[in-house]
């Protein structure tokens, strides 16, 4: 039983300020691809290089990693900065919020009973779209620039253009698509 | 360090909240865009304008430092990359941020939606290069736009000179107003918990 909306947005907008207050808005999907990099630099070292002429001081042979003078190249370099210890410790209190409430019931670990009453019990069929699904939702993501936490909430809280061309694509994708596929309920 | 503490502190409550409004349970994100039941939506919209509220007050009484704003570039990446991204929320019902902390509370689905989303991220650092040559990267809207001039942020405003502190505490309270004329549902489906 989730928490009653006016509770729930209180303090959903409380830690959004906090964040901002004290550190920076906050964001979520970049951290794909840092930990991408960070596995990527340990089988193949040298994508990230040390570079005194860098903005950052680091360099990457990817061009993705190497954009913004290798800020990004930077963090897969130092994994213990801000932004991707902030994504640990959000799955450590949501795992901690879980352990709290009595965890996920078994019959939900695998899938929702909504997905259930739509497309039957097969993991093998959830999985796959879950995979797929989160393949798309990262790639637009990176190529957004953000995701739910950076765009849609980070954004529109600051009144950032961006965040609100962000939600619009991401509602105009998400409502009808969830209204073709999910018919019926659980 | 001081750094650290603060990404441990900020990040775990924000995972402890985003379990707690039911936004790691996929059937939850699932109704919402089904617009079988809004309560998450409630809850969403709420949150930003509370958030924006307390950021543009913040701002109007020295509280907040303006130079933590960080306002991201508009493109039509961003347009397109949010249609992706909604297809994916649907489809598995998880994005970024709720896909990791499902997994984090034990859903397996979740997991497998993380393993996708790092190959997908992959993806595209592989395609940058080739995305960037598209042209669908260079900004629109005059870039790192915000509504109104917020003073101090050396952002570019929509509406250029009409103060963007006033404008935020404005679209703030839009939004909460929003959340609270929101019906819990719009096709008359069951709502996960009884309406107070």
């Amino acid at each position: 039983m989730p928490l009653n909306w006016k509770m729930g947005g209180l303090l959903l907008g409380a830690v959004f300020f906090a964040a901002v207050l004290l550190v920076k808005p906050i964001g979520v999907s970049t951290q794909f691809v840092i930990l991408d990099g960070i596995v990527w630099n340990a089988v193949d070292p040298g994508v990230v290089t040390s570079s005194p002429d860098s903005k950052s001081g680091y360099t990457s042979s990817n061009a993705y990693l190497n954009k913004s003078g290798g800020k990004y190249a930077k963090s897969v370099a130092n994994p213990l900065n801000y932004s991707f210890v902030f994504v640990i410790a959000m799955m450590i209190g949501a795992a901690v919020s879980a352990v709290l409430r009595g965890g996920v019931p078994g019959s939900e670990r695998d899938m929702p009973a909504i997905w259930r009453a739509n497309f039957g019990n097969s993991l093998i069929k959830r999985y796959a779209a879950a995979f797929l699904a989160g393949f798309i939702v990262l790639y637009g993501a990176r190529l957004a620039g953000g995701c739910t936490s950076g765009h849609m909430m980070s954004g529109m809280m600051q009144t950032a253009a961006s965040g609100y061309i962000f939600a619009a694509g991401a509602f105009l994708a998400g409502i009808p698509i969830a209204l073709y596929l999910f018919r019926k309920e659980a | 360090m001081q750094q650290l503490l603060l990404a441990l502190l900020i990040g775990g409550l924000f995972g402890f909240v985003l379990d707690r409004i039911g936004a790691t349970n996929p059937g939850y994100i699932i109704k919402m865009l089904n617009l079988t039941d809004l309560h998450l939506m409630k809850t969403i919209l709420a949150g930003i304008g509370v958030a924006s509220v307390l950021l543009f007050g913040g701002l109007l009484s020295g509280l907040v430092d303006v130079g933590h704003m960080s306002v991201k570039t508009a493109y039509l990446g961003v347009f397109i990359g949010g249609l992706l991204l909604g297809a994916g929320f649907a489809i598995a019902g998880y994005c970024p941020g709720t896909g990791l902390t499902a997994a984090a509370t034990g859903r397996w689905d979740g997991l497998v939606f993380v393993l996708g989303g790092l190959l997908g991220a992959a993806a595209y650092m592989g395609s940058y290069a080739w995305v960037k040559s598209t042209g669908v990267l260079e900004e629109i809207a005059g870039g790192k736009t915000t509504l109104g001039t917020v003073e101090g942020s050396g952002y570019p405003a929509l509406m250029e000179g009409v103060s963007g502190e006033a404008v935020g505490l404005a679209v703030g309270l839009v939004l909460i107003l929003i959340a609270f004329a929101l019906p819990r549902s719009l096709t008359g489906g069951r709502a996960i918990e009884p309406a107070e």
